[in-house]
């Protein structure tokens, strides 16, 4: 962590700046009930049930909402609060979900912050010790966002499991940044922090995998219907996640397209700058 | 761009779009949801592997599995469970008794007389003094001393054995009868939650995705005992029911008493699922998977300092707002007369023989009418009521909520206005099976946007709990003695 530390302060120049401004995505989250008065960044807290959402949270904010070991603890969203290096972030604790893709009120609520929200960076809570399970979750998360940090939580029980999880080469696999670290005594807080900042400043720009669609009837039909969507909403930032949306008949997705819901999220991604962005490593 | 895209234009590329769409799937076939999901474990179990190193050997002692074996063991799963209810009930009864007698002796004893010296020394005229002092204050100063200390008890311990892992395999016990009485399996899920709170256990039913499954959940809710009825529970089972056993005996069988009637109100859960899902909300039972976490050692005093401000703090203020205005509304029912005789006499007079024939009597019914809104003053009510016809305690006045210097004199109140011990387990039995506090009923109407689910959901268990205290009494009756 510490020999690059100091890539991180390094400026980039970003050509998109409505993108990366703070307020260029107020008006969804207003709808959504986030009152942005006093923010500049909106973070929202995305993971499978039970993985310590709330007690990051907790970490991050002061606050001192109850953390339970049960999954499905949160249902409502929690929001929050903190202030980092002058910027003022508020953070959305969604509720625990193993996918985005079934009809349940929690998945919908985690999925519609998510997608209509916009919010500036999503932080993928994960444990440590189900990394293959949790990974089905941060896919699809990073199927709808490019802009996401994840939290390698638990890392302590890991360690008790003897489990050794190379953290740069999963950041470099998923192209985001990772955070090893344990919500509950704050070690890899100030990392995870740093890495939230660098995201939604733009000063780290994140490359997500995408899902490889190997079977050729899907890809098919994504090679049919993705140019559409892009040609009818140009800008949008996730036309093939909608396209996979609207192919599994998700009314919820025709009802936003139909409603012009989905119209409004075309505002220009920051543009990923060749030699711009800065190594992931750095904050794994 | 100003007038290019028309709101007819963009309307049937949409259309169109969704028309491709529509096509595709057809295309794709029914088998593409599966592909998907597929595609991404695939993608998720590579990944994986990448990153992580497996320890060389499997662990030759695994100790969350060896006490996974106990506590979910068809052995020793079902004892052990209400083994660990009941001694956290015992800490708190025990526990509760010296801190309630000290702060009953504040509040009580030493600021309530210098209210009134106060309030004589301004010339304060009788009534209002009587709706703020006699009313509004002595009606918080009970809500506090009664409900404080076993709360405080209660919820960090609940809380510690929600930490350290517990609940989710009190719900893999339960999973098997939920699903026998057509239910969800995470409806223990919401039905732990309940213990503490059913206004929060309607909000948590929002994990079951199944319409069906969560209203069963949301109307069965109820027969969780939230904490507003343990100290209903908790006080009579000590006065009347610990009383029958010699003194060194007391405390446990009084917790006994509570575990069994926090025990029938989850057979009632699974009885009421079961009747519903046969015959209101008919369907399919859905399969869900329940991970259970990992043993995590809690963080003692962290827990204890967040439950205490998130749970004890929280209930208490919401028990002192709503004890406030029935306070008030106690005293003037006790003290506005008309012929010489008050409000609440002529409404104790009138609900009395219903109130004798299930085993109650009016000053109960009475008492559960005030406490719609909230559950925690049915005792305090209850008492003032009693002292009001009775006519004892002479040295207050009508409607005043006095210093209780002992549980005996407590009792020897309630035995004055009739209580017997027919009627001290009736309470019990009522206290479990009646209609939900008026949060709750709100909550449920707001979850469910249906006034007739609101509507059943409280006039259901009411029904019941009529018919449960009425063939209670006519059984004791017929079997024990009068009662």
């Amino acid at each position: 962590m510490s020999t690059d530390e100091k890539t991180l302060n390094r400026p980039v120049i970003d050509s998109s700046a409505c993108a990366t401004c703070p307020m260029h995505n107020a008006g969804n989250l207003l709808k959504l009930g986030v009152d942005m008065t006093d923010w500049d960044y909106v973070l929202a807290l995305a993971g499978n049930p039970n993985t310590g959402k709330s007690t990051v949270f907790n970490a991050l904010t002061g606050l001192r909402q109850h953390t339970g070991n049960w999954p499905g603890k949160t249902v409502a969203r929690a929001e929050g609060g903190y202030s980092y290096n002058g910027n003022r972030y508020k953070i959305v604790d969604l509720p625990g979900t193993y996918s985005l893709l079934s009809t349940s009120l929690d998945e919908e609520v985690a999925r519609d912050f998510i997608l209509f929200g916009q919010p500036d960076v999503t932080v993928i809570i994960v444990d440590a010790t189900r990394l293959e399970r949790n990974l089905n979750l941060v896919l699809q998360v990073l199927e709808i966002t490019d802009r996401a940090v994840l939290c390698l939580n638990l890392i302590d029980e890991a360690r008790r499991y003897n489990l050794e999880i190379d953290e740069r080469r999963l950041a470099r696999d998923l192209g985001i940044p990772v955070v090893p670290c344990v919500a509950r005594t704050g070690e890899g807080l100030p990392e995870l922090l740093k890495a939230i900042e660098g995201v939604a400043t733009g000063e780290i720009v994140c490359r997500p995998y995408r899902l490889k669609s190997e079977s050729p009837g899907i890809r098919h039909a994504l090679d049919t219907l993705v140019p559409k969507i892009e040609a009818a909403y140009p800008g949008l930032p996730n036309a093939r996640w909608v396209a996979l949306r609207l192919l599994d008949g998700d009314q919820g997705i025709a009802q936003a397209l139909r409603s012009g819901a989905i119209g409004e999220l075309n505002q220009p991604a920051p543009e990923p700058q060749e030699g711009a962005s800065i190594p992931l490593e750095v904050v794994a | 761009m100003t007038t290019a895209i028309l709101p007819t234009d963009s309307a049937t590329v949409v259309d169109e779009l969704l028309q491709t769409a529509e096509n595709l799937r057809w295309e794709a076939g029914p088998d593409f949801h599966e592909h998907l999901m597929e595609e991404i474990y695939e993608d998720a179990a590579r990944l994986a592997d990448r990153a992580v190193v497996w320890p060389d050997e499997e662990p030759r002692f695994d100790l969350d599995r060896t006490i996974d074996r106990v506590v979910t063991s068809r052995i020793f799963g079902f004892p052990l469970m209400i083994l660990l209810f009941a001694l956290v009930f015992w800490i708190t009864i025990v526990g509760a008794n010296i801190p309630s007698q000290w702060l009953s002796n504040i509040l009580i004893g030493t600021i309530y007389p210098l209210l009134h010296e106060g309030a004589d020394a301004i010339n304060m005229p009788w009534w209002l003094s009587g709706v703020l002092i006699d009313g509004m204050y002595l009606a918080t100063a009970w809500v506090v001393s009664v409900m404080l200390p076993p709360m405080a008890i209660f919820f960090p311990l609940f809380s510690l054995l929600e930490d350290f892992g517990y609940l989710p395999r009190v719900s893999f016990n339960l999973d098997n009868a939920f699903r026998k009485a057509g239910a969800h399996g995470k409806q223990s899920l919401s039905m732990m939650m309940g213990f503490g709170c059913n206004a929060a256990g309607v909000v948590a039913t929002r994990v079951i995705d199944s319409p069906r499954e969560r209203l069963i959940a949301i109307i069965t809710n109820n027969f969780a005992l939230c904490n507003g009825r343990w100290p209903t529970q908790i006080l009579i089972a000590t006065l009347f029911i610990g009383a029958l056993v010699p003194a060194y005996f007391a405390g446990l069988i009084s917790a006994l008493a509570v575990v069994f009637i926090a025990v029938l109100g989850v057979v009632f859960t699974f009885l009421v699922s079961w009747s519903l899902s046969r015959t209101m909300l008919k369907g399919q039972v859905s399969t869900f998977s329940l991970e259970l976490p990992p043993y995590r050692p809690p963080q003692v005093l962290r827990t204890i300092g967040t439950s205490f401000v998130d749970r004890t703090l929280y209930v208490l203020w919401r028990a002192v707002v709503f004890a406030m205005p029935a306070g008030a509304v106690i005293w003037l029912i006790s003290n506005v007369t008309i012929g010489g005789t008050s409000i609440a006499e002529y409404m104790i007079n009138f609900l009395n023989p219903f109130g004798i024939l299930i085993g109650l009597n009016g000053i109960i019914l009475v008492a559960y009418i005030v406490a719609i809104p909230a559950n925690e003053i049915v005792i305090p009510t209850i008492l003032m009521l009693s002292v009001l016809v009775t006519g004892a305690h002479a040295g207050s006045g009508a409607g005043v909520m006095f210093q209780l210097d002992s549980m005996q004199e407590t009792k020897a109140i309630l035995v004055a206005g009739g209580f017997t011990l027919l009627t001290a387990i009736n309470l019990m039995l009522f206290s479990l099976v009646h209609n939900p506090c008026s949060t709750t009923i709100y909550t449920i109407y707001k979850e469910t946007s249906s006034k007739r689910w609101a509507a059943v959901s409280a006039l259901l268990p009411l029904l019941m709990g009529f018919v449960l205290t009425f063939v209670v009494a006519q059984l004791w009756r017929l079997f024990i003695g009068p009662g």
